[in-house]
């Protein structure tokens, strides 16, 4: 089994550890920082940022509503949620397009433009929060907001005080895990944003470009790049995690 | 005023992003009827690539079916050197773009790779061929049942499977007889998760696969030479095959849930 793994995941990653560093450290860094590469990389992480801070506010409201507000076709919208994950990312690209592109039925077309990044990476990295908030959000006590409530505290007192401090390791694990995700997100992206160079230019779509002209060097340096980001991305969660769950034994 | 203010918003939301999209996509494929949809579904390369796609998917679920139950048992019940190396790395996958894991492939096994000057010596096409594919697909959806499989051992305990080896039965026997029935579901909802992540891989077969239409062409990279192509209805029809798969997957893991949590 770890033969396995070793073969399959662990051997793969040497050799592209390898690739990005056989011809020295300067090769290495001129190929990370030539501007093309800083700029989808800047492009890469400001986005995934936004998308992230997205996903920590709307994911949360989806999940309270879920969990708190009652009303009909919740199922149906509670199984809806996750149709992200099983949907292929470049069907995603190509539905966005359908409705945010120069065919739109309702006169949005943001079809290559930084916009439309957003939007891609809001739709991959939808079930993240609301899936690590509901479960949270559903072992808490409704009990306890109501004490709050009768108490004197107003709705967003309750909401600060006694909600957030609960569901904050939920929010941070899921916002990490939607971060991950954007960042190394490929299939919804090449239809819906061009890639422009230094405009609408992710990472992911910067290496596949280096590739095809053959420059596997440039693409592993910053591919390198990219699983460092997602080492680090994985660390945290694990981290978040273990802070959590020690609150809990406390 | 609060309550619906938020559902207004939640609801807004997933209509803008999610459920408002599919519906045009789908009413665009049908709009002028099933014929179009159907003849562009009916192409030979479209059919091949379809093929493809079920074929690779049926060699990688069963692997990683089998690794993720190994894998799962030997992180809740084994100790052994290496093990926080495994928790760690089994992870990666799901964090990792898929246009890095294909370029990591790529490398490994491409004609200046590690790999690929003995197997060309050898005659064995893996790179722009189907085991390259194959494998970046199984790199992908690597921890699928894994994941699934591990919290559910933890909740068991291994106390059952104690009294079944005090009792006599073989290491095999305790497996088949007392622990694979008490994780069932999970290895079902995990084996599920796996198919849909195969059928939509796209960023690490684009990298591996070469787009050799008719030859190494799966249906997600079918639909985007098809968009590129500017045969919109091709593209569609291909993605509404698609989008209906990943709906049978919501379905089935929405049937399986509640089944899990009874178990």
């Amino acid at each position: 089994m770890t033969t396995f793994l070793t073969l399959m995941v662990m051997l793969p990653i040497a050799a592209l550890l390898w690739e990005a560093t056989s011809e020295g450290k300067t090769t290495f860094w001129e190929a990370v920082s030539s501007p093309a590469a800083v700029a989808s990389l800047k492009l890469t992480l400001v986005a995934s940022f936004v998308v992230a801070l997205m996903n920590a506010v709307l994911g949360t409201v989806t999940a309270w509503v879920l969990v708190r507000d009652d009303f009909r076709g919740k199922t149906f919208v509670n199984a809806v949620i996750d149709l992200p994950f099983a949907l292929p990312t470049i069907v995603a690209g190509l539905t966005l397009l359908a409705l945010y592109g120069p065919t739109s039925p309702i006169g949005i077309d943001v079809a290559f433009t930084r916009t439309a990044i957003v939007l891609a990476l809001m739709f991959v990295t939808l079930p993240f929060v609301v899936r690590t908030v509901q479960p949270v959000l559903q072992e808490l006590d409704p009990e306890l907001e109501e004490a709050a409530r009768s108490l004197g505290a107003s709705n967003t007192t309750t909401f600060r005080r006694v909600v957030f401090p609960n569901i904050l390791p939920g929010i941070l694990s899921g916002v990490a895990l939607a971060f991950a995700k954007a960042v190394g997100e490929f299939g919804s992206l090449v239809i819906i944003t061009g890639n422009i160079p230094y405009r609408t230019e992710v990472s992911s779509v910067y290496i596949f470009g280096r590739i095809e002209s053959g420059d596997s060097t440039s693409a592993a340096a910053v591919a390198v790049v990219l699983l460092a980001l997602s080492f680090v991305t994985l660390l945290s969660i694990g981290a978040i995690r273990h802070v959590a769950t020690r609150h809990d034994r406390a | 005023m609060h309550r619906l203010w938020l559902r207004f918003v939640a609801l807004g939301y997933l209509a803008a992003i999610l459920v408002g999209p599919l519906a045009i996509v789908f009413w665009r494929t049908f709009e002028d009827g099933f014929q179009p949809a159907w003849d562009a579904l009916t192409s030979p390369e479209t059919i091949h690539a379809l093929k493809l796609t079920l074929l690779i998917t049926a060699i990688a679920v069963p692997i990683n079916t089998v690794f993720g139950i190994v894998c799962a048992l030997a992180i809740v019940r084994r100790r052994f050197p290496g093990k926080g190396l495994l928790n760690a790395f089994i992870d990666l996958p799901l964090a990792l773009s898929p246009v890095v894991v294909g370029l990591a492939l790529f490398l490994l096994y491409g004609r200046e790779g590690w790999f690929g000057g003995w197997l060309e010596d050898h005659g064995i096409q893996v790179l722009f061929a189907l085991p390259a594919m194959v494998i970046a697909t199984i790199f992908v959806s690597l921890p699928f049942v894994a994941r699934e499989v591990v919290p559910t051992l933890r909740e068991i305990g291994d106390e059952q499977e104690q009294a079944a080896k005090t009792l006599g039965a073989s290491g095999w026997q305790t497996f088949w007889r007392i622990t694979l029935p008490s994780i069932r579901w999970a290895v079902v909802y995990g084996v599920i998760l796996t198919t849909a992540r195969c059928l939509g891989e796209y960023g690490a077969v684009a990298v591996v696969s070469g787009r050799i239409q008719g030859k190494t062409e799966t249906a997600t990279l079918r639909v985007q030479e098809r968009y590129e192509s500017f045969d919109l209805a091709g593209a569609y029809a291909i993605s509404i095959v698609l989008a209906l798969m990943a709906i049978a997957v919501l379905v089935a893991t929405t049937v399986i849930r509640p089944k899990e949590a009874n178990a």
